[in-house]
């Protein structure tokens, strides 16, 4: 569907930085569902871009196509230059060890502690950071950068909803990613906890310079820490620009992502 | 829909049903000889599948052994063949009834456990965080746990009867006079390796169906958290099904065999 007007300023331009994630054409369906028809988009280095869409609207099917958990019926997936649908086991391994995703719902792993949580991807990807005998500063540095180095031997049904989600940032964090893929990061938590979230986010895009994708339908959230937006609507990219562009478009459909 | 044609339908997804798990199967025994391979977890299942249904598998075994003897004593002394219940319940208990309520026990306690807590890892997506942490999910979680299961099972049996024979030998201690250790030999005497044999065999496919029915079920749980409930009850089902087909199969090659 045609734009109301073209929004193609950016707050900060990023598109002479060189490009991380690179999506054309993206197709996927379910059956006779058709979720993706064709989505475009890419994201730039140290750029925090943030996908809208309606619950149902394949924002998560979309970033799932990106590390491999789902794969596209048709469609170019391309991080960091690698064509995803094109790797090999080891290889998509290897790349997925510059990719954090946080999950919307925090996916802690029930029947570790939080250290063992913590631990996981670090015993995983050696090839990363090679062989780690003690890996405590390493979970404890990840700990404090979400301010909860008290919890380390805590089990996940011990933290509070907020905990939950700031451990899961920091075991996303502890390989040092250079993309994040945030999936719904403020769902489910209360405005001031959300707030909170958000300022986490922010300082660590400030302080390891990562790449974001943000898959929210949290307008606050979006407003705060977008730098670029792209609404999603029908399976293809429906209106892209920064906040303030799109919150001032009259385009009905545009429209009714900020309506309050 | 006429009771024939629900018939019908329920038949062709029984077999569907058994046509997925027999890839399922199938990839377990690609997987297993595929590196790497996860000791520390195959050996943390074996623990918690094996070692902590001892207690539920010895107080069943004990009670069965009890039972059996009180309920059959009356009709040997009736027949002046009491002096046979050792051989009676040697032979029933370790040829059939051990491995079986064993078997169904495990069915309740791990295929239940184990479609559950898979299926609540699908739902709460901590799969796919395996996946995304470079994790072959199948290997680590499936792989280990129809492992588990397969190894523990027998051994759950075998101290499963070895109670139940205790139990038998108390009632006929306490009501008959008889010694234990003229009740262990004349229980042992009637013992050979038809019976052994077969027995020990059909608790490793016992454990195997177990295990398998119950990540079968849990790794491809859907529907949200309603999903899981469904997944975990399905397995006891499902595998309780399974067991007295296997059982039935695994008499009559017996007497292929041993001429039973």
């Amino acid at each position: 569907m045609p734009l109301e007007e073209p929004i193609q300023n950016l707050k900060e331009d990023h598109t002479e930085k060189e490009v991380m994630i690179n999506i054309e054409g993206l197709h996927k369906s379910f059956g006779s569902n058709h979720v993706l028809n064709g989505f475009n988009m890419k994201l730039h280095r140290g750029e925090n871009l943030v996908i809208m869409g309606k619950s149902g609207s394949g924002k998560s099917v979309m970033i799932k196509c990106l590390v491999g958990l789902i794969q596209p019926d048709s469609g170019r997936v391309e991080v960091m230059g690698r064509k995803i649908t094109s790797l090999n086991q080891q290889s998509l391994d290897e790349l997925r060890a510059d990719i954090g995703f946080l999950f919307q719902g925090s996916a802690l792993y029930d029947s570790m502690t939080v250290r063992e949580n913590l631990e996981f991807p670090l015993r995983r990807h050696k090839n990363k950071l090679g062989v780690i005998t003690d890996t405590t500063p390493l979970v404890l540095e990840a700990l404090e950068n979400v301010g909860l180095p008290h919890t380390i031997d805590l089990m996940p049904e011990e933290l509070s909803g907020g905990m939950k989600r700031r451990v899961a940032i920091a075991r996303t964090l502890i390989l040092k990613p250079k993309i994040i893929l945030y999936d719904e990061p403020t769902s489910g938590l209360d405005p001031i906890t959300a707030k909170e979230i958000i300022e986490l986010m922010r300082n660590i895009q400030r302080k390891y310079g990562t790449s974001s994708l943000i898959i929210t339908h949290d307008v606050d959230c979006a407003r705060v820490i977008s730098e670029r937006m792209i609404l999603l609507v029908d399976g293809i990219n429906y209106a892209e620009g920064t906040y303030a562009e799109l919150s001032a478009s009259a385009d009905p459909k545009v429209q009714a992502f900020f309506k309050k | 829909m006429s009771a024939s044609l629900q018939i019908v339908e329920k038949a062709k997804t029984f077999l569907i049903e058994i046509g997925d798990l027999s890839f399922f199967a199938g990839r377990f025994f690609k997987e297993l000889l595929k590196a790497p391979f996860e000791f520390k977890e195959l050996l943390r299942q074996c623990y918690q599948l094996g070692y902590r249904s001892l207690v539920l598998v010895g107080v069943t075994g004990f009670i069965l052994g009890l039972v059996l003897t009180l309920q059959t004593r009356p009709t040997l002394i009736e027949f002046g063949a009491v002096s046979w219940m050792p051989n009676m319940v040697g032979i029933s208990i370790v040829r059939e009834l051990g491995p079986m309520i064993t078997a169904l026990i495990c069915a309740g306690r791990i295929a239940s456990g184990i479609g559950a807590e898979l299926g609540s890892m699908r739902v709460t997506e901590q799969i796919d965080a395996m996946e995304v942490s470079g994790t072959n999910p199948f290997k680590y979680l499936v792989v280990t746990r129809i492992l588990a299961t397969t190894l523990m099972l027998p051994l759950l049996v075998i101290v499963g009867d070895a109670i139940a024979l205790y139990g038998s030998a108390l009632v006929e201690n306490f009501k008959g006079q008889v010694s234990f250790q003229l009740y262990f030999n004349r229980a042992f005497d009637a013992l050979g390796y038809s019976d052994l044999i077969p027995a020990t065999v059909k608790s490793f496919f016992f454990g195997f169906v177990i295990g398998l029915v119950g990540c079968y079920k849990g790794y491809y749980s859907k529907k949200g958290t309603a999903g899981v409930g469904v997944a975990a009850n399905t397995a006891v089902v499902f595998t309780s099904m399974l067991l007295f087909i296997i059982d039935f199969v695994a008499v009559f090659v017996s007497d292929i065999f041993y001429d039973l």
